[in-house]
């Protein structure tokens, strides 16, 4: 008898211990369903006030009550582009450095350090590059800048320090460790065997990665640049530091610019009027949705890469 | 190592209460950031000799109106007064009287010394005046070297009660203004750089060379700012100064005005400081938490009564005796709690 | 001929990892540049009374941020308390129960996007659902947008290492009768203590230095605050306020703050890494 009923008590025990960890696994598909949801409940006063015009025009006018989020969308995809096209060479070099280059006892240090970077508090970089980088900016580079390459347009502007190409900049900073250690990773999943024939052929080491490591790690490679560009995009608050929050869209690199998440830190706990507050939600829902494409679609490349045989060849 | 971490959360669990000891009343409010540097010398002053917690977060007027029309807030500050005050079941009263000023960043150029008409400062922040040395701007200083370099404009990121009375004044002196941006919190900005608050503004313009932007005026006495005179409705270029706002409310009719919202910009009077304005604080005309209503009061009818020395000191003028017995009747008969009066005098 | 040919692809190699060298050193410049920036900045700015004091009102010099640092605290702890707990149940469901389901791929995959969602976002979402509906901004509604922030983190971490503990293992104790959830908890959770204490201490140290999903939430005090219906300050917002600020003895401040919370988060991190986490490094 009371083995029988321990071993009720087990079934009920397993049962239970199932349920609650099935039901914590869900939570996170309900939350993002949620998300989206209540995102999408908030934004509707807007959506239906401005319909698809939000997105493609550029008022945003609490006075009259018109608002587009053009300018918003703009300056965080072109700020997080430039980020993107600063980390990507560096952190593919980072990723060579680490998997072919550096000495073993230099390995893990140095790769710490990139990781470390990672770990840094997204407001420390926007508060160090509002008091430190944006005036060596603004009085050393930015001028010569202006100076030398101001005959092509996106050059051109006063040189504040905050703008574009900063906030861009300390993008690029922010998201080279994830980019340098998911490709430090699939290069790692380059099987030596095709590698050691390269060398074999007498191949430089440059070759071998260029012509050989690179092809075969292509699709992770390029899992991880969008995975950098899917990070940049949501960043808060460095971009809200240095970007220079002026609503408007400019092709002068130099002017200051805005962002979704800028602008929404900047504003959402101060709008007064409802379209207002909806219209800020739904550029809350925008940056959601654009997020959630872009790194979903990181996520695909990396897992297609890995499932084609990285690794396991 | 578990050990360890068990000790370590015991001991701050066990510090945790040590601190909540004095942790009494907490009186939440939010709004302008005009009047912050005021409300957070009195609510410091406050709790010194009352132990009350009064937690004023300045994150704009406009916050400060969107949270206490949700009732995130026990009080809502702005300087903007708001127009539908009592339908929103608000009650408005003002705190002090203060200025905006145009502040600069220009070499060589020291406080009070660039003169600018109203037509100049709309024309900076339309756009329109690119250079310093521009014709409408040297016009009105003849002794001054203004440089040949190209105006930063710096505004407000945030919806703001000082951004609101410096729209209000523009919109009145100048058509072309009232045409393309207008009148709010937050407006559509042709041109320029934002900063968060009155603190974000003049820290721009602190760093950023040849700039020009909007501050409260304690904001440019504490920084250092290199304010500027400005041509008021008499035609004379004022200083600001206590005086000069003092002069600007002198016309003022409270009582006459719905919700007390008097608006102090562009006031006739020799002595006027153009951009004048009052600043306001919001209460719920039925408040959901009647002892913090009733604290609340208690502490603003202390800021009227005591708190004027304050208020001087950080060049904001309080409001004068008459003015406030009203605001106070104004309590009384406004704030009610379950139907009885929160307030008595 | 082939010999030009030869040191051309021999100096081209050069230049190649020489870039590639340059670039690493790109990266570690800027964090030993910020560290040391944050570092001298951060240090000259504490005194006792940064860690005893309230913040003095604007433009008075002296105070401190005691009330911010116990805010952090108090966040952290709050969010871990909830986001841990429930982050290695699912995780646990994934690695025990949902292998190769199509539920748990779902799960993997929507917590793998949640981990780098705009944390923004977040706040905004908590902002609907518990600071509105609750009239206030309050210290729960920030711990929540935390654990909300940490939940896939942990999940993701939690199943990596459950998984590395051997089916044997698994196997020899349910052999011996003990129920599954028995098996779980007892012999798996042990087996995988140090990667989910690592996991653990990760996803502390990446909420702790979160600041955009605070600022609709827990919002800021300038006093002390242990209620958790009440706002509360962290060192977080704290920066965000004080370096957008004017005064010089706010931007002493925020480097102090900055320093602190670099401090804190880099040193869990690394010693997460290093120490607990020594097993699966590299």
């Amino acid at each position: 008898m009371p083995f029988l009923d321990r071993h009720k008590a087990d079934k009920i025990g397993d049962a239970l211990f199932k349920g609650v960890s099935f039901f914590f696994a869900v939570s996170v598909i309900v939350l993002s369903c949620l998300l989206f949801a209540v995102l999408l409940w908030e934004a509707i006063p807007a959506l239906r006030a401005f319909g698809l015009r939000f997105l493609y025009t550029s008022a945003w006018d609490p006075v009259r009550s018109v608002f587009g989020a053009l300018p918003a969308i703009y300056g965080t995809v072109v700020s997080s582009i430039i980020a993107v096209v600063i980390a990507v060479p560096i952190s593919l070099g980072i990723a060579i450095f680490l998997t072919e280059l550096s000495p073993a006892w230099l390995c893990g240090p140095a790769g710490m350090a990139i990781e470390l970077l990672a770990a840094i508090p997204s407001i420390i970089y926007g508060m160090w590059g509002l008091f430190v980088f944006a005036p060596l900016l603004a009085s050393r580079v930015e001028p010569f800048i202006i100076e030398r390459l101001g005959f092509i347009p996106i050059f051109r502007g006063a040189p504040l320090g905050i703008g574009m190409l900063p906030a861009g900049f300390i993008l690029a900073i922010m998201i080279i460790p994830f980019i340098s250690s998911v490709a430090r990773d699939v290069f790692r999943m380059t099987p030596p065997m095709l590698k050691e024939s390269g060398y074999a052929v007498g191949a430089t080491r440059w070759e071998v990665i260029r012509r050989i490591v690179m092809p075969f790690t292509k699709s992770g490679l390029f899992g991880a640049v969008i995975l950098g560009l899917g990070r940049a995009l949501g960043e808060t608050m460095a971009v809200t530091f240095l970007i220079g929050n002026s609503y408007g869209m400019s092709a002068g690199l130099l002017n200051p610019a805005t962002s979704i998440s800028a602008t929404l830190a900047n504003e959402f706990t101060e709008a007064v009027d409802a379209v207002h507050i909806s219209s800020l939600v739904a550029l809350g829902l925008i940056l959601f949705v654009i997020t959630f494409i872009v790194l979903a679609g990181a996520k695909l490349l990396i897992k297609r890469f890995s499932l084609a045989g990285g690794g396991r060849a | 190592m578990r050990k360890i971490s068990v000790i370590c959360l015991l001991t701050i669990l066990c510090l945790m209460p040590g601190y909540s000891a004095f942790a009494e009343a907490l009186i939440s409010g939010a709004g302008a950031t005009f009047p912050y540097p005021l409300y957070s010398k009195r609510a410091y002053e406050y709790n010194r000799k009352t132990g009350l917690k009064l937690n004023y977060q300045s994150i704009g007027s406009g916050g400060g109106i969107q949270q206490i029309k949700s009732r995130t807030v026990d009080f809502g500050a702005s300087d903007m007064p708001l127009a539908d005050a009592v339908d929103a079941g608000l009650v408005q009263f003002p705190m002090a009287i203060g200025g905006v000023v145009p502040v600069v960043n220009l070499q060589g150029v020291h406080p009070g010394e660039l003169r600018l008409t109203p037509d100049a400062l709309a024309g900076i922040y339309l756009g329109k005046i690119v250079k310093w040395n521009d014709r409408k701007i040297a016009e009105a200083n003849p002794g001054l070297k203004l440089p040949d370099d190209a105006i930063t404009v710096v505004h407000r990121s945030d919806g703001s009660g000082t951004t609101w009375i410096f729209a209000n004044y523009l919109d009145k002196v100048s058509a072309a203004w009232h045409e393309k941006a207008g009148v709010g919190t937050s407006v559509n900005w042709p041109v320029g750089v934002g900063g968060k608050g009155n603190e974000g503004v003049a820290t721009f313009v602190k760093r950023i060379k040849n700039s020009i932007g909007y501050v409260e005026y304690v904001y440019a006495v504490q920084n250092k700012l290199t304010h500027a005179r400005l041509r008021n409705r008499a035609g004379e270029f004022v200083e600001p100064s206590m005086d000069t706002f003092t002069a600007a409310a002198k016309g003022a009719d409270w009582k006459g005005t719905k919700g007390f919202g008097v608006v102090l910009t562009d006031q006739p009077g020799k002595a006027a400081w153009p951009v004048s304005g009052a600043t306001f604080i919001l209460i719920p005309a039925e408040p959901k938490d009647c002892d913090n209503a009733k604290t609340a009061l208690a502490f603003f009818d202390w800021a009227y009564k005591s708190g004027a020395e304050m208020a001087r000191s950080l060049n904001y003028v309080p409001m004068p005796k008459d003015v406030y017995e009203v605001m106070e009747d104004a309590w009384a008969s406004g704030v009610k709690c379950g139907g009885k009066p929160a307030w008595k005098r | 001929m082939p010999n030009f040919l030869y040191t051309r692809r021999k100096i081209t190699n050069y230049a190649a990892l020489g870039a590639s060298l340059l670039s690493a050193a790109f990266g570690v410049a800027f964090l030993v540049w910020i560290l040391k920036d944050v570092l001298v900045m951060g240090a000259g700015a504490l005194s006792p009374a940064f860690f005893t004091e309230l913040p003095a009102p604007p433009g008075e010099a002296g105070g401190g941020l005691a009330n911010a640092i116990g805010g952090t605290l108090l966040l952290t702890v709050i969010a871990t308390a909830i986001g841990v707990p429930s982050g290695i149940l699912a995780g646990t469901y994934l690695s025990e129960y949902g292998r190769g389901s199509r539920l748990a791929s779902a799960v993997r995959f929507i917590a793998d996007i949640l981990v780098s969602a705009p944390s923004i976002v977040i706040g905004i979402f908590v902002y609907a659902i518990i600071v509105r509906p609750s009239g206030g901004f309050s210290a729960i509604a920030g711990a929540v947008a935390l654990a909300i922030i940490m939940l896939p983190v942990v999940i993701r971490t939690a199943e990596e290492v459950l998984k590395l503990v051997p089916d044997a293992t698994r196997e020899a104790a349910l052999a011996l009768g003990a129920p599954h959830w028995k098996v779980t908890v007892f012999v798996v959770y042990r087996g995988a203590a140090r990667g989910i204490t690592t996991g653990v201490m990760l996803a502390v140290a990446r909420v702790s230095g979160e600041t955009a999903p605070l600022l609709f939430t827990s919002f800021n005090n300038s006093f002390w605050n242990w209620k958790l219906n009440e706002p509360v300050s962290t060192l977080t917002v704290a920066i965000f306020n004080y370096a957008m600020g004017p005064y010089d003895d706010w931007h002493a401040k925020a480097w102090g703050a900055a320093f602190l919370i670099t401090a804190a988060v880099l040193f869990v991190t690394v010693t997460a890494r290093l120490v607990v986490g020594r097993r699966h490094g590299g």
